[in-house]
């Protein structure tokens, strides 16, 4: 299974951090520190894979942002890429042409179709339509409750 | 105070044109103090809005625990954005470690049952996230109830919730296994990968679960079938593959099921052998399956024209333009080398050209499977490429390379005169990157060689001569010089053609590496002791020798002014004894295997014949790994040559792997030496020992307190490793008073049949003035006696 999924920029800001293995807060930072480091400081004809502690990272760079996955020692690392390159896709077909600004300021959208695409460190859905159409079902149900209920409209919730 | 109404991108945008850390912190130190302010109000309008504020300022690092309530709040409230934004939080700032997660668990009940399906997917996707056991067992039959509902939705996201729920409380496998199985009669792919994804966790954790899935293999089978000869299916298609997710996994799935299982992977072949051979190769996607495929193929009971077929996809792989392709083909080489020895050697060119390769991971692995290939055939081909590698491979790999070739020398030398050469050749080329166990090995080897003194000697000077800047280097040299300078003298050498040697050049040499700076204290003591024996093999220049002594004598280094005055003291007083003390060693019995070691003490016993004054010398030397410098224990008369270490014993005790530098090792005390097991904030814990029978430990711990008020309420628990078991009996109080004016005693009792190393967790709680400290600590220190 995933055990965590990194995203990070050139200058190692975190973008997006999902974890599926409970660790406290100080450990998280710790690892990401290291990690963040570890990464940024390959070369661009290196390999994707590398080996850190006892798990083995994957991680590719699209554009200004880098996809970093945690994955245990019996995983397979060449899906683990299908992966991060499926959750791009979808980001893209989301936001129209995804560029880091976009998952900066709708970070929570960033982690709501994340939701919907793995669960556990697991892919849960592997049609990307489906995936897309869920999303869009929820953001529908979002918009018409407020509209139906009252209160703030969809651009003023957040 | 009005509530905080800065709407979220824009706070972003806020935070993103602070040009300073300090500016960023004011900004988000505000904003804040507005989102407690307006939690306090309990306004529920912004309270989705400030706690995804809360969440990207978590993010850049900063402090969000007092949202954790407000996360709550946001779950239980009937909106939709609302939950959607509290179980986000909950995902990021809670996790099991916290109280405040079980508080949820209600929450995620009654959603669970909600009638909206994205309500239940949020619910279902959080417990799946970070449910911890007790929530997991508290909503166990919720999730098997969700995993027979129609709705496919709900039904993949029910079954990895089941997966995360198993993995926590692995009790609980029996609760899916009626549900799991029939999930496979779908059509949804989410859901069959889903089931897959739980019947593969399953059977991971309880071989039982196993049996009863093996009968789901024929399904499998088919539903494999279908993903490969089905149309073109656009919307599980990746790079013309249909749906590769749910092929790698299923792959995954029978390799567990046709593990030590002939009939099951006799009913997998057909299928795996149709998946490598009609997978197209061109894309990742292909890849990947092929890859499951091959670790499928090796680790089932599959025949032997299947294995043929992984290996060589394998090596298809090797040759792949895409360095992430070649980096897989050789980890599962490396993994596969030890079974399928021969399959994997066809591929040897391959491999051994991947030491070229530009990616440094790649390279590693191909140094680790060169070194698997290597036999007594090609022993001489690899060398001579490996030896090539080690001139350019990169600093990293060059300790690895040149422990690997010495010990691929040592099993497979073809001959005598090779090994030597392919040795110094090491020496020369990476002599600073070798391990420290190197050198006495490599002088054991020289000892044994007897026809090549001469040789050996003679290349060993040149090498010097050129460059005495690699210390291993430079002490086998300085010893062989020492103990066969005659043959440089003589300057006859059968092998070569050499060069005549005289005297002054050898002293020469062996004072320039005595002087030189970049000489270890462990190389001088070489230089030195080798120019102290050949003082008896040489006639012209003991005066020399004698200067340079007696000058040593003053030196600032200890232990090289310890060998100069007891060489000192050889000349003088006891010079009738030089030459027989300083004559030939004899040669040095072989220590087992060149092993990595990196501690091995071993008892010398040439002192034997000299212990004059003190009977029953034992001189102990040791090589710590940590530091080159030999301690020469109760050394009077200077034998004590680094280099002469590995003479063992009958009865020696080999003790391995051992760091602490057990100066008496092998000699059996009465008493075992007690230890401090901890000694923090002015408690102290020490641990006195007594061995009872052959296995069992008894340890008396006393604790003390050595600040000015009293601990009370004190309690200590210890965890040992498996394979020990420990009892801890009742303590004599639990009050520790101040300023050690008194103790708590307690009695632990350890029972190691194994004679597993003893190393043990200490967890320490007390009350001091009113706050209670906990304590967890290590206690590695415990003397070798009491485990072994």
């Amino acid at each position: 299974m995933m055990q965590f999924m990194l995203l990070f920029s050139r200058q190692g800001k975190l973008r997006l951090q999902k974890w599926y293995v409970p660790l406290s807060d100080k450990e998280k930072k710790k690892i990401t520190r290291e990690l963040v480091q570890t990464v940024l400081a390959r070369k661009p004809k290196m390999c994707s894979f590398l080996e850190w502690r006892d798990l083995k990272i994957v991680y590719k760079r699209y554009a200004s942002l880098y996809f970093c996955c945690a994955i245990e020692d019996q995983d397979n690392e060449l899906i683990t890429l299908e992966i991060i390159h499926r959750y791009v896709e979808l980001l893209d077909k989301y936001f129209g042409s995804v560029c880091e600004l976009d998952i900066i300021f709708n970070f929570e959208k960033a982690y709501f179709i994340l939701d919907e695409f793995l669960l556990g460190g697991e892919a849960q859905e592997t049609s990307k339509k489906n995936v897309l159409k869920a999303i869009e079902q929820a953001d529908l149900l979002q918009e018409s409750q407020n509209e139906d209920w009252g209160g703030l409209s969809s651009d003023d919730i957040l | 105070m009005a509530p905080s109404s800065v709407k979220l991108q824009e706070l972003i945008r806020l935070i993103r044109t602070a040009k300073t850390q300090a500016e960023e912190r004011a900004i988000i130190q505000k904003e804040c103090a507005d989102i407690r302010s307006s939690f306090r109000e309990e306004d529920p309008s912004f309270r989705c809005r400030n706690v995804a504020k809360l969440l990207y300022m978590h993010m850049l690092g900063y402090p969000a625990h007092f949202g954790q309530m407000e996360c709550l709040k946001l779950i239980a409230s009937p909106r939709f954005s609302d939950k959607r934004v509290g179980y986000l939080g909950a995902m990021l700032l809670l996790d099991e470690r916290q109280d405040a997660s079980l508080l949820i668990t209600n929450s995620i009940k009654n959603d669970m049952n909600h009638n909206s399906q994205y309500v239940q997917g949020l619910a279902l996707c959080t417990l799946g996230c970070m449910g911890s056991s007790e929530m997991c067992r508290d909503l166990a039959t919720e999730v098997e109830r969700l995993l027979k509902t129609s709705n496919s939705y709900i039904k993949k996201k029910a079954a990895l919730s089941a997966v995360h729920v198993v993995r926590k409380v692995p009790e609980l496998i029996e609760l899916y296994i009626p549900a799991a199985e029939s999930l496979l009669g779908g059509k949804n792919h989410g859901v069959l990968h889903s089931a897959v994804v739980l019947i593969t966790e399953m059977c991971v954790r309880n071989p039982e679960a196993t049996c009863k899935f093996k009968k789901v293999v024929p399904e499998l089978v088919q539903i494999m079938k279908n993903l490969i000869m089905s149309g073109y299916s656009p919307e599980h298609n990746v790079g013309g593959i249909s749906d590769p997710f749910l092929q790698v996994q299923m792959l995954c799935l029978m390799r567990i099921l046709g593990q030590n299982d002939d009939e099951v992977s006799e009913a997998m072949n057909d299928i795996l052998a149709q998946v490598a051979t009609n997978t197209d190769t061109s894309k990742n996607a292909g890849n990947a399956i092929l890859y499951e495929t091959v670790l499928t193929i090796m680790d089932i009971r599959s025949e032997s024209g299947l294995r043929v077929l992984a290996v060589n996809i394998l090596g298809r792989f090797l040759l792949n333009s895409d360095k992430n392709i070649r980096y897989i083909a050789m980890t599962s080489l490396l993994k596969m080398v030890q079974t399928d020895h021969n399959a994997v050697q066809r591929h040897r060119g391959t491999i051994v050209d991947c030491l070229k390769d530009t990616d440094a991971s790649v390279k590693r692995r191909a140094l680790d499977l060169t070194f698997a290939l290597i036999n007594g055939h090609n022993i001489r081909s690899m060398i001579k490429e490996l030896l090539q590698f080690l001139d350019h491979c990169p600093a990293e790999l060059r300790s690895d390379c040149a422990s690997g070739i010495f010990l691929a020398a040592e099993k497979y030398a073809p001959s005598k005169r090779w090994h030597i050469d392919t040795i110094l050749r090491v020496l020369t080329t990476a002599g600073s990157y070798v391990r420290d166990e190197t050198v006495p090995n490599l002088i054991q080897l020289i000892t044994n060689t007897s026809e090549l003194y001469a040789y050996t000697v003679h290349k060993l000077y040149q090498a010097v001569l050129a460059d005495i800047s690699q210390q291993p280097l430079v002490q086998v040299a300085a010893w062989c010089i020492g103990e066969y300078g005659e043959f440089l003298l003589s300057g006859t050498c059968e092998e070569e053609k050499t060069v005549k040697v005289t005297e002054d050049d050898m002293l020469d040499v062996l004072e320039m590496i005595l002087q030189s700076h970049m000489s270890s204290p462990a190389t001088r003591g070489y230089a030195l002791t080798s120019l102290m024996k050949l003082s008896t093999r040489i006639s012209d220049n003991v005066d020399r020798i004698r200067k340079i002594v007696s000058i040593y004598g003053s030196c600032i280094d200890v232990e090289l002014q310890q060998r100069a005055i007891e060489y000192n003291t050889l000349f003088k007083k006891y010079d009738h004894m030089r030459v027989a003390v300083l004559e030939r060693m004899p040669v040095i019995e072989k220590n087992s295997q060149v092993c990595s070691d990196k501690s091995t003490k071993v008892l010398n016993d040439e002192n034997k014949p000299f212990s004059l004054s003190k009977p029953n010398q034992t001189e102990v030397k040791i090589q710590n790994a940590a530091n080159q410098q030999t301690v020469d224990l109760l050394d009077l008369i200077g034998i004590s040559d680094p280099s002469s270490t590995p003479v063992v014993q009958n009865n020696q005790e080999k003790m391995v792997g051992g760091e602490l530098l057990d100066l008496l090792g092998g000699i059996n005390f009465g008493a075992i030496p007690s230890i401090t097991a901890y000694n923090k904030n002015g408690l102290t814990v020490e641990f006195f020992f007594e061995k009872v029978g052959n296995n069992e430990l008894s340890i008396q711990l006393k604790a003390k307190n050595a600040t000015a008020k009293d601990m009370k309420e004190f309690i200590l628990q210890a965890a040992v490793p498996k394979n020990i078991q420990i009892h801890l009996q009742a303590p004599s109080g639990s009050v520790l008073p101040a300023l050690c004016s008194g103790c708590v005693s307690q009695t632990i009792l350890i029972s190691n049949p194994n004679k597993v190393s003893l190393k043990m967790r200490l967890r320490l709680s007390y009350s001091i003035e009113g706050s209670t400290v906990q304590d967890i600590c290590e206690v590695n220190n415990f003397p070798p006696q009491t485990w072994q």
